[in-house]
């Protein structure tokens, strides 16, 4: 399983991923939108973890521009404000469960991870 | 009373004193009693002055028309009374002009004269023929005079002394001591001396002529001279020869009406004419307040017909000035609530958008660390140079449990910040009371108050607006920490009472409400608690907050043993429920960032 994250807050990406890593999950992390979509020039993957409130690009706005061109691309949202930013009127189009309140807990990070994938 | 409370204005129940009173915009006791006093002045005003201005003008109308009525009167008696006397100074004036000396000097002739007189314009009692000496020739009448010497007689003087020869007398007592009226005739002889032809006038004549003439039965009318003494007599100032106690214009060749109180104290309607050629006054009484009788009936019913209409007037008055100020008043306080309301809900707002803040801005920290205590200890899991290290384990496993206590405080706060918002949505009972309860727990702890929470199985989780929902149960537990003494106990419990409704309850065994107060607790601005800060809206708003939730709130409660008040909601809320919601929810939900 190939996993895109992506934060502008590095500390949490950098071990999330490494906690990832430790369980087996290849991680990839970026701080922001634009390097994302950069990334996703030269690789792909089956799955982006999103924080919802970044700068510049939010999550809602990287999900619409990432699945321009990766239609097979699940994400997953991370928010620090509980479930009222997760279902603002653009993240309506992924469902209401595929998100996540900071701080999270690893298992269900990876449980959320495997229903995404299944769906 | 019941009538008073009829028209009794509502707002004259609130309380003088007090929150309400002081945040009314304007002062409702006053503008009623303006409202009041002014329409009332220029209402009944000119209906008092048209009344007293009709009063008046009906009173000298009615005045007038009485002295016409008495100077009429008075004229037309003085002129019968001088006709009769005038009628018979013209009999003896022919008597002596056709008869000589010596055949009225026949007693015979002289009784037939009487007769005579008698049957064609009557009014005589008798006749006597009195020579220059005074001396009574001849006699003809019931009485027995001849003889009589007149010669120091006050008439006998007056006839010889008169220039045209005629005399009427005023009333006098005379040889027989009677009162009468005596006509004489002097005739001169040629040869010098005179003779006299005296005649007693019928005084009952006189008096029945005068007793006919009355305006009413009250009435009296009499003769009297120029100084004041009866001539005739009188139904109530007297007999004939008294003096009469009103006072006698002098000068009156016109008839003359005037008024003047007698010594009964009744004003009395006085009409008076000098009878000419004659030494007779014609006086005509009667008392104002007979004559004034019509008048006086109109009175009563003009007052009666003035005291109705101010009466029915300020009954309208009243009422109609009551009922718009308490619209008026009755708007004003709902327009308060409502700014109350939103004063409140503007302050909750605030500090929801105060707790989201902080909650999202710990949170991001608070996940740095959970991140990292995680891979600390993921670490420990997997490498096995750490594992063996017990301690080390601990210790981050207490990082991790602390950074979940902060994600719940942070939890809870995100979700009362978000619970502003208007949204339906599903909500278990069990989680809503778990949020409540957390927000107070701290205080439970330090009074010792036991909270046992109760929710049967049966309880469905239901479509309700979760935030609402909270804000009403925090306050009614609130409330019931108010109530309940240190180690109370407050118990919680949720039941489904039938298909559609479920029933939350929070008992207190707390000081209790007076049956007094029972019907007031949900009414807007009604507290105990005034003096302590309380607004007396916590319920009133919780009130709306149910009824915009489709349901309703009932309390029970005995002094003294505690109080229960239970939270009806529907399971499924109908879309017909939620409109009084809509139209009235304000929408605090803008972007919080």
């Amino acid at each position: 399983m190939k996993v895109l994250l992506v934060d502008d807050e590095k500390d949490i990406v950098s071990t999330l991923a490494e906690r990832l890593s430790l369980r087996g999950i290849e991680a990839t992390w970026v701080t922001s939108g634009e390097e994302a979509l950069n990334l996703l020039k030269t690789e792909t993957f089956d799955l982006a973890i999103l924080d919802v409130k970044m700068p510049s690009m939010n999550g809602l706005e990287l999900q619409k521009k990432m699945n321009e061109n990766h239609r097979e691309l699940k994400c997953l949202f991370l928010t620090s404000r509980g479930a009222e930013e997760a279902s603002e009127p653009g993240a309506q189009l992924t469902g209401q469960e595929n998100y996540l309140s900071k701080p999270i807990k690893i298992e269900e990070l990876i449980k959320k991870m495997n229903e995404a994938l299944k769906s | 009373m019941s009538f008073w409370k009829q028209i009794k204005p509502t707002f004259l129940n609130y309380p003088a004193q007090g929150k309400e009173t002081e945040r009314l915009p304007f002062n409702v006791r006053r503008i009623w009693l303006f409202t009041v006093c002014l329409i009332s002045l220029v209402s009944i005003g000119p209906l008092v002055s048209l009344a007293i201005f009709d009063y008046t003008v009906t009173k000298n109308d009615t005045e007038k028309e009485i002295h016409l009525r008495m100077e009429g009167l008075v004229d037309h008696i003085a002129g019968t009374v001088s006709f009769f006397l005038e009628e018979k100074k013209a009999a003896l004036s022919y008597i002596v002009y056709a008869n000589s000396f010596s055949d009225l000097n026949n007693k015979e002739r002289l009784a037939y004269i009487l007769e005579g007189l008698q049957r064609s314009t009557g009014g005589f009692i008798d006749l006597g023929l009195i020579d220059s000496s005074g001396k009574q020739l001849q006699y003809v009448g019931p009485y027995d005079l001849e003889g009589k010497n007149y010669r120091n007689k006050d008439w006998c003087k007056k006839v010889r002394a008169s220039e045209d020869g005629i005399f009427i007398s005023e009333v006098f007592l005379g040889y027989r001591n009677v009162p009468h009226h005596i006509i004489a005739v002097r005739q001169d002889l040629p040869d010098g001396p005179c003779y006299i032809l005296r005649a007693t006038m019928d005084t009952g004549k006189f008096n029945t002529l005068l007793s006919l003439m009355k305006i009413d039965k009250t009435g009296d009318s009499f003769l009297i001279n120029h100084q004041g003494i009866l001539q005739t007599p009188t139904l109530i100032h007297g007999v004939a020869m008294d003096s009469i106690k009103l006072t006698i214009p002098k000068d009156a060749d016109e008839p003359r009406v005037y008024e003047e109180v007698c010594e009964h104290g009744d004003t009395l309607v006085i009409g008076l004419e000098y009878i000419a050629n004659s030494p007779y006054i014609l006086m005509i009484l009667q008392e104002k307040k007979d004559l004034m009788k019509v008048w006086l009936k109109t009175r009563w019913i003009i007052l009666g017909i003035l005291l109705g209409g101010i009466l029915i007037m300020l009954f309208v008055i009243i009422h109609v000035a009551s009922y718009l100020i308490n619209i008026i008043c009755n708007e004003s306080r709902k327009t308060m609530l409502v700014l109350s309301e939103v004063e409140h809900s503007s302050k909750m707002a605030s500090i929801g958008r105060l707790a989201a803040g902080v909650s999202h801005e710990i949170n991001n920290p608070l996940a740095i660390i959970n991140e990292k205590a995680g891979l600390m200890k993921d670490l420990f899991e997997f490498k096995d140079e750490y594992s063996s290290d017990p301690k080390l384990i601990g210790l981050i496993d207490s990082v991790l449990s602390s950074v979940e206590r902060c994600a719940g405080i942070t939890k809870r706060l995100l979700s009362f910040s978000r619970n502003l918002d208007v949204s339906i949505q599903r909500v278990n009972i069990s989680a809503v009371i778990e949020d409540v309860l957390g927000f107070l727990h701290k205080e439970a702890e330090y009074r010792s108050i036991t909270v046992h929470v109760d929710v049967a199985e049966d309880v469905p989780n239901f479509d309700t607006d979760r935030g609402k929902l909270q804000q009403i149960l925090v306050n009614l537990t609130n409330n019931a920490f108010a109530a309940v003494e240190d180690e109370g106990h407050l118990d919680i419990i949720a039941r489904r009472q039938d298909e559609k409704t479920i029933t939350i309850k929070v008992r207190d065994d707390g000081c209790g409400i007076a049956q007094k107060n029972i019907k007031r607790i949900f009414d807007p601005f009604f507290s105990t608690k005034t003096e302590s800060g309380g607004t007396g809206l916590g319920l009133s708003i919780i009130y709306g907050l149910a009824l915009e939730l489709g349901g309703k709130i009932e309390v029970e409660s005995t002094e003294g043993m505690g109080t229960t008040f239970s939270v009806l909601l529907p399971i499924e809320k109908g879309e017909d429920e939620k409109s009084p919601t809509d139209e009235r929810s304000w929408d605090y939900s803008e972007p919080i960032s």
